[in-house]
């Protein structure tokens, strides 16, 4: 790994921006995350910032259910951020739907299904800490060129893999 | 040396790019720092902006469909250029480019270009938000630029000079105070810090005229923002403080200086609220010109 690699791993690992998107939630995850800013919890310490457009950022928080009207924005804010990113999913709904599962209008399927989720947070709604510590561990990720989007596309870069696959 | 390789050495090295863009990056961390610890937070650490920009460099870049691409991709590249030669002019101690006459105009013209790259960066970007924020870029630049220019032209009338060495070494008067005073009311809106912070207003129009950035052109952007607050703030040491004769004496004056520019605009970032673009224009055109005015009349008077 050459110096210049070495300063970009420990830049990604340090320099997490993050921007939210509710699919659905019932809000209570939201209001959790509110908290990582304030100078109880402090998330600037590790590097976190807070954009509102997914193009600024590298980590996509992700919480409430799936439903049929927020699948196409949960992959259009995937879409739109630039390769390397994670995802982080926020609380018990994003994985099964929780207690709305079932409910008309939510999609029976987990988040996974839509875009490559790198870690899960668990909770109803999880506690502050535990979200800022799912965001250091996406920020590790990244930094290890772990995520699973930069394993996806480091597997693209090696066609012989899919000999070995077939 | 000949002239090119001086204006080569002194774009890329001191006081250019190599020594300007730490500075600048250690600057912001000051104001991200201060800010924190006025709102009783820990901060950032002190790599931090220097790591923003790393992870910014080595992002992809997504371009937009429909946009101009060579445009969209030479904005950034011309701000950061205009802001780095606008380093070169600076006379400060062991800069190699050669002595410009009238570079004080020269000056004015490359601190408005990134300000104009912005503005055609938020059309370009073909997005609601950041044509907003261009528009408001636009008319604050109307606004702020009316005690900006007006202290540094009160300057130049008090040398009788176009020439920034000239200035600086002036003789100290009422008019270095009217017209410093000019300069600070003008320079949070030029730095779009937060009573001004009406251009990039994040969570209110999303992130302004670089909504549709992303990766290195971001970054060019963000470092072409953070050398501008390196070259206002030397700009004013230069201007408006005068120097004492001993280089380490000059060098404390430049420190505490700098020092409390940074830490009064971080201080009154922290403590106002943003105003709305109409109220910011009326603020400008009524105090702005009376200090204008006051500025001009005390450079006029020798």
């Amino acid at each position: 790994m050459s110096l210049l690699d070495r300063v970009l791993s420990i830049a990604r690992r340090k320099s997490p921006w993050v921007c939210r998107i509710n699919a659905g939630s019932c809000n209570g995850c939201d209001i959790e995350v509110t908290p990582l800013l304030t100078p109880r919890y402090d998330a600037e310490q590790i590097g976190v910032q807070v954009h509102g457009t997914p193009k600024h950022c590298d980590i996509l928080l992700v919480s409430g259910t799936l439903t049929v009207r927020s699948r196409a924005a949960v992959l259009s804010m995937w879409d739109q951020m630039p390769s390397p990113k994670a995802v982080v999913a926020i609380g018990s709904c994003p994985s099964s739907g929780n207690v709305f599962a079932e409910s008309p209008m939510v999609l029976g399927c987990s988040l996974d299904t839509i875009v490559p989720v790198d870690v899960w947070v668990p909770g109803c709604p999880p506690r502050p800490q535990q979200i800022l510590d799912g965001i250091v561990e996406a920020a590790r990720l990244l930094g290890e060129g772990a995520t699973r989007d930069q394993l996806a596309a480091r597997d693209a870069a090696r066609p012989e893999l899919e000999k070995v696959a077939s | 040396m000949t002239p090119f390789l001086a204006y080569a050495l002194a774009f890329l090295v001191w006081p250019g790019l190599l020594v300007a863009a730490p500075l600048a990056w250690f600057e912001l961390w000051l104001m991200r720092k201060a800010l924190a610890k006025l709102q009783g937070r820990r901060g950032p650490p002190l790599f931090q902006p220097f790591f923003d920009w790393v992870k910014l460099m080595g992002k992809r870049t997504v371009i937009p469909e429909g946009v101009p691409r060579a445009a969209f991709v030479a904005l950034p590249v011309i701000a950061l250029a205009s802001i780095a030669a606008a380093l070169v002019v600076m006379p400060v101690p062991g800069n190699p480019a050669p002595r410009l006459p009238g570079d004080v105009v020269l000056l004015l013209y490359l601190l408005e270009v990134p300000v104009l790259c912005e503005v055609l960066a938020g059309y370009v970007g073909r997005s609601v938000y950041g044509e907003v924020g261009a528009m408001r870029e636009a008319l604050m630049s109307l606004a702020y630029n009316l005690p900006f220019l007006a202290s540094v032209i009160a300057m130049a009338e008090w040398a009788g000079s176009f020439d920034l060495r000239t200035l600086a070494a002036a003789p100290f008067g009422l008019v270095h105070v009217v017209a410093g005073a000019a300069f600070l009311l003008a320079l949070p809106a030029r730095l779009k810090s937060n009573p001004f912070s009406i251009a990039n207003a994040e969570h209110e129009i999303v992130a302004g005229g670089l909504i549709e950035y992303s990766g290195p052109l971001l970054g060019l952007f963000e470092l072409a923002h953070a050398l501008e607050i390196v070259v206002l703030t030397e700009l004013f040491v230069i201007l408006f403080v005068p120097m004492p004769a001993a280089p380490l004496a000059a060098l404390v004056v430049w420190v505490a200086v700098g020092l409390a520019l940074l830490m009064g605009l971080t201080l009154l970032a922290a403590t106002t609220a943003r105003l709305r673009l109409a109220q910011a224009f009326r603020f400008y055109w009524v105090w702005g010109g009376a200090m204008s005015v006051a500025a001009l009349a005390a450079g006029l008077a020798r």
